[in-house]
């Protein structure tokens, strides 16, 4: 029996990794240098939640830090807490949620980590409230190939500290994070979430509630057309104002094995989509939940990666800026909708205006959707240009984490800033996304 | 409240363990040979509400373990839990080759802890009450040539813990021997375990937590290695011989 193959998220592209791990803050210079002495050059990985192939090695080699997952202070007072990279955010969460205390920002899985949060500057569904993951970073240790331990932050270091922030894991092996915490009262959210017959609606429906609550996100039917092209569910939420502090401990059920084939396809994607608008009644439905349901429901189905088959998937996220973005969003929905592939779950939410302290961060004022497409090679890449020259004109931009795709000369104009974390890569370090978009 | 000493600390399996007990009620006496990465997990444990203390000793030097336990009582008063997890995975085609080194692990797997649980044991007899979990290993269960020196060990360690436990009953002591299967941990990192069968140490945790609370005598971890091993136990000898598992 064969252990498993490391692979990105998506499982595409296929370029097994190498794991060498590291379970000690003490031991990570030691061990960069030999990785880095043998292979050339290696990356650091933690849980491997990266779609695509900015979490792999250029080397095919990776540093695995996931053993670094010890706290190494937490004022409960303040909610200001120190730890290691390699900490999941689920693991934060079963500690800080009892005591009060919520991510200040959450992307939509707990599985990452948070040496994960910071190198790819993470977003949720607060994004218009509190800007992006790396906006809660206070300091962080970086441990340089050539520079040693150094502690960065906005006043110490600050040139590594904003290269970092979205830096995709070149600059150095984040050893510690320091960040604060989001205080709360309860561990449920009181949800509220609202049909919406198209993509005006949706519009109408973002502008109505998102200045007004913390989190705002929309599931849309990618395969409607016509008239009702843009339709979903626009879902708010809140912490709620009291109630108990208890960490999630659901039972989670798991894909057990990958199936030969991807169990997404044209006539299961239909029929998904239209039991999921249909489920949701016409009125706003109300309802208390717990966090994990609210933040994470893909998390509760282990591995739920495995649908896509051996082919694996691609996630498409882009971000369009304010103006044109009701265009632009229709505009590849009706693509979508013509190559009827697309994906369950293609979401669509609005970013704010916050700005990251982040070179590299994604978000911009305006729309993000995202969704996932199952790996067809020709197919893909005939849709992902179309979509790609949509986003180039629209002054948009495509996002590091959950890509497969992009073209070099695109990432170098969404990213005008990559010469400046290009200058600040660890020399030891380099991913296979970074010399796809950069030396190619 | 929950008062626990742990030997080999900094094993990953015993800082799964010391994390899934850490808590507000919680104080943690922490033995292992490395004061750093112990200080690491005391820092963990604080900041999870626990109170930590550590100890640095080497388990193969027996005649620092009576000051250990002085020092752990002192620290805990009463001790709940003791938790004996240290322990190297031996090179076995290196010790083929050497009989100090075929030595040196059986006194680190083996020896160590039965001298160590001869002390405490007539502590937590006096004490009559108390539970002794100790990390024995499948691979104690039937002697095969991938790995029979660490094996002979851990079969020293579980034989040694079925009398024991026999012993301590009677007072109100409980002794529980964890045989783990596939674990993943640092030990194991440079082995290409079957998915499948790997367990994690928060698992092994979650198991031996279970385990304590309800008195079981052997714990298999994860649970299917129950069965595995009995089929393992089961294949008479002349074939085994002819087996290389």
């Amino acid at each position: 029996m064969k252990g498993k193959e490391i692979l990105p998220w998506g499982n595409y592209p296929y370029h097994p990794q190498r794991a060498h791990a590291v379970d000690w803050r003490d031991e990570i210079a030691s061990r960069l240098a030999q990785v880095a002495d043998q292979c050339g050059s290696t990356l650091p990985f933690g849980a491997g939640r990266s779609y695509g192939d900015s979490c792999l090695a250029a080397s095919d080699n990776l540093l695995a830090l996931r053993g670094l997952k010890r706290i190494i202070a937490a004022d409960w007072a303040s909610g200001v807490l120190r730890a290691e990279a390699g900490i999941t955010l689920e693991e934060i969460l079963q500690v800080a949620v009892p005591r009060g205390w919520f991510l200040p920002v959450t992307p939509g899985t707990k599985y990452a980590t948070l040496g994960g949060a910071i190198a790819n500057d993470v977003h949720g569904k607060n994004h218009h409230r509190r800007g992006t993951f790396g906006a809660h970073i206070s300091r962080f240790g970086l441990l340089r190939s050539d520079r040693g331990l150094l502690e960065c932050s906005a006043h110490e270091n600050a040139d590594l500290f904003t290269a970092t922030i979205g830096g995709l894991g070149l600059t150095g092996i984040v050893v510690w994070v320091e960040f604060s915490l989001l205080p709360i009262r309860s561990s449920r959210i009181a949800s509220t979430s609202m049909r919406f017959n198209n993509l005006d609606e949706f519009f109408a429906l973002s502008n109505e509630y998102d200045h007004e609550r913390e989190y705002t996100v929309a599931w849309i039917d990618c395969l409607a057309r016509g008239k009702a092209l843009g339709r979903g569910i626009y879902t708010v939420g809140e912490h709620a104002a009291d109630g108990i502090l208890a960490s999630a401990a659901k039972k989670k059920i798991t894909v057990p094995v990958m199936p030969p084939f991807s169990l997404v396809n044209g006539p299961s994607l239909k029929a998904f989509n239209i039991l999921y608008y249909r489920r949701q009644p016409a009125t706003p439905v109300n309802a208390l939940v717990d966090y994990d349901s609210f933040f994470y429901p893909l998390d509760g189905i282990l591995q739920w990666n495995r649908i896509y088959g051996p082919r694996g998937f691609q996630q498409y996220q882009c971000v369009v800026p304010e103006t044109d973005a009701r265009a632009v969003v229709r505009a590849l929905l009706e693509i979508i909708g013509r190559s009827n592939s697309g994906s369950f779950l293609a979401v669509l939410k609005r970013c704010g205006a916050q700005r990251s302290p982040g070179l590299l961060s994604f978000p911009l004022a305006g729309v993000s959707l995202a969704l996932d497409f199952p790996q067809r090679d020709a197919g893909n890449a005939k849709l992902f240009e179309q979509m790609d020259r949509i986003i180039r004109d629209a002054n948009g931009r495509l996002y590091p984490a959950k890509d497969a795709h992009m073209s070099g000369a695109d990432f170098r104009r969404f990213y005008p800033n990559w010469q400046q974390v290009d200058a600040l890569r660890d020399p030891s370090l380099l991913s296979r996304f970074w010399q796809r978009v950069t030396q190619v | 409240m929950k008062r626990v000493l742990i030997v080999g600390a900094t094993s990953a399996m015993a800082e799964a363990c010391a994390r899934h007990w850490a808590g507000p009620d919680s104080r943690f006496f922490l033995v292992a040979r490395n004061g750093v990465h112990l200080g690491q997990i005391a820092d963990d444990l604080a900041a999870r509400g626990a109170v930590a203390e550590s100890y640095v000793m080497d388990a193969n030097i027996i005649d620092d373990h009576a000051a250990m336990l002085d020092a752990a009582q002192k620290m805990l008063g009463a001790i709940d839990i003791v938790l004996i997890a240290h322990g190297t995975l031996a090179d076995q085609q290196a010790c083929q080759k050497s009989v100090a080194q075929t030595l040196a692990e059986i006194n680190t797997n083996g020896v160590s802890t039965v001298a160590l649980l001869t002390l405490i044991a007539n502590v937590m007899e006096r004490q009559g009450r108390g539970s002794i979990v100790v990390i024995s290993s499948v691979a104690g269960d039937r002697g095969r040539p991938s790995n029979y020196v660490y094996g002979a060990a851990k079969a020293m360690v579980s034989a040694f813990c079925d009398g024991m436990r026999a012993r301590l009953f009677k007072v109100g002591v409980h002794l529980v021997t964890v045989k783990p299967g596939f674990v993943d941990t640092p030990m194991t990192a440079g082995l290409n375990l079957p998915k499948l069968l790997t367990a994690s140490t928060a698992q092994v945790a979650r198991d031996i937590d279970s385990a304590i609370a309800r008195k079981k005598e052997v714990l298999y971890t994860a649970w299917y290695w129950r069965w595995i091993m009995l089929i393992i136990k089961m294949i008479p000898a002349p074939i085994f011989k002819k087996l290389s598992l």
